[in-house]
């Protein structure tokens, strides 16, 4: 099953259907998920070997001891197909391909083992961001921008995904293949997370976290004119043109 | 005009709160007190300045930064007035933080300095709790410290804007069981409210109801189960909250 959300006659109504290819794509879908969007940031073991020296300096000191959380505003949310707008004097802007954990239910302290009962299913989430020069403040600057977080196209049901900790992840620039991951470089897990988040804020039904991304290096560099494409294993592709503001 | 939500019977009502304080609904009816429950008077994004005033700069051993330091906050954290915050068990120090909350009145992009009180909606208190023992240095103040269910109380009403008429030089002040811990003024604010609304419309779209928790200033102190806390800033509210244990709080879950 899979589900999605669309304007219809200026109201977004929420789609459900058996199988992708009945879901209308001449139009740009609504973010698939309406609600609080959590991600999860330096949950990547490449990018955190990265940085592994530099976490003993000032001003970190200590290798983060728990996930590092970051929230995505809601005006960032924006659909499949939708326009992401750079801006022309913030440097470089990077996609962050990700898989996206969509929850079902009200969760609070949830175990790891029981996490995945409270997920309905998963989407595909392309996490923009200004270059991340430093993870010590709060990344409103960088992370916060209208239109900064593209969201679909739909949510796959759980029960079609076997394992959410080995999906690959690619991401396509214009149609040419340019990066390549997956979530089994996830340093903590989709329980983990769920499990972790839930012990302190409670999720709720269409809350989603954003599993992780990978090191934002030159070949996730997206530009005016581009159209970038995130395709995450089983789950689906996330296609959105980008325009300079 | 004092705007609310309040929950009567599981039902969400919109009401106002007239001049001896009563909660009025919509066709003019006065609800008993004890007959509801108050909800957050408001729901969008959550904004939150760290260090912003310069006596808590200090306090904290901090240089009053160079650009505004945000902060965001997810909708789990907040509760409204009259409500209860649970302290975690085993850990060394939780404090209250009384702050003076912007409410967004209508949509604001790339808004001026010169113009952006015109985007104010009204103002409420906040108490922005923070739990030390789980600061890490990594996005600094993390969402473990600061966005844990319970532990932003915010209310009881926003009151529009047009009613405060300077909103920079409003006396905060907290009480622990009734003893003054906390006092200052909004006119010490490092950032004040137009360059706050100015710096955050030019990264993003404000959109009405959002909120922007203006900072606080010095005199923290631990709090325990038991203690009734009462944030309070002139001509805007006094906002009443209890602190429980982790143990109460999770009977109260069941």
């Amino acid at each position: 099953m899979y589900t999605y959300r669309l304007e219809e006659s200026g109201k977004v109504v929420t789609k459900t259907c058996d199988a992708t290819f009945a879901i209308e794509m001449t139009e740009p879908l609504a973010p698939a998920v309406k609600g609080a969007v959590i991600g999860v940031a330096l949950n990547h073991k490449d990018l955190v070997a990265t940085l592994a020296d530099q976490f003993e300096d000032k001003p970190y000191v200590t290798a983060p001891k728990t996930p590092v959380l970051h929230i995505k505003t809601d005006n960032t949310h924006i659909g499949h197909g939708q326009t992401i707008k750079v801006p022309t004097d913030k440097g470089a802007v990077y996609a962050g391909p990700a898989l996206g954990i969509v929850i079902g239910k009200t969760a609070t302290r949830v175990t790891e083992e029981q996490a995945l009962d409270f997920v309905k299913g998963y989407t595909v989430v392309n996490e923009v961001s200004l270059a991340e020069t430093s993870f010590y403040r709060p990344a409103v600057k960088a992370k916060c921008r209208d239109t900064f977080c593209p969201i679909g196209p739909w949510v796959v049901d759980k029960s079609l995904i076997t394992n959410p900790n080995n999906l690959s992840i690619k991401t396509y620039v214009n149609d040419e293949l340019v990066h390549t991951t997956g979530t089994d470089r996830l340093v903590h897990s989709v329980e983990k997370i769920i499990s972790y988040i839930s012990s302190f804020m409670t999720l709720e039904e269409g809350d989603l976290i954003i599993a992780g991304t990978p090191l934002r290096d030159a070949s996730l560099e997206i530009k005016g004119g581009d159209i970038v494409m995130i395709d995450v294993e089983a789950v689906g592709r996330l296609a959105n043109p980008v325009e300079q503001e | 005009m004092k705007h609310a939500r309040v929950k009567v019977n599981d039902q969400t009502l919109n009401v106002t709160v007239n001049d001896n304080n009563q909660v009025v609904t919509a066709s003019g009816e006065v609800l008993d007190a004890g007959s509801f429950t108050w909800l957050p008077p408001c729901e969008g994004k959550m904004f939150v300045l760290a260090i912003n005033y310069a006596d808590h700069a200090a306090e904290l051993s901090f240089k009053a930064p160079d650009e505004p330091l945000v902060f965001l906050k997810n909708s789990n954290t907040l509760i409204g007035h009259e409500q209860n915050t649970y302290r975690p068990d085993n850990v060394d120090y939780m404090h209250y933080e009384c702050e003076l909350v912007v409410v967004i009145g209508k949509e604001a992009k790339n808004v001026s300095k010169e113009d952006a009180m015109s985007y104010v909606g009204g103002y409420t208190v906040g108490n922005d709790y923070a739990i030390r023992d789980y600061l890490e240095n990594y996005y600094r103040p993390n969402l473990r410290v600061k966005s844990r269910d319970t532990c932003t109380p915010i209310g009881p009403y926003i009151v529009d804007a047009d009613q405060i008429q300077d909103p920079h030089n409003l006396v905060l002040r907290t009480y622990i069981n009734g003893e003054l811990k906390q006092e200052g003024n909004t006119k010490d604010l490092v950032f004040d409210i137009p360059h706050l609304i100015s710096y955050l419309s030019e990264i993003m779209t404000l959109t009405p109801g959002d909120m922007i928790f203006t900072g606080t200033p010095e005199g923290l102190a631990d709090v325990k189960p038991g203690d009734v806390v009462t944030t309070e800033v002139e001509g805007v509210g006094v906002l009443t909250n209890t602190i429980i244990s982790e143990s109460e709080y999770l009977a109260s879950l069941n």
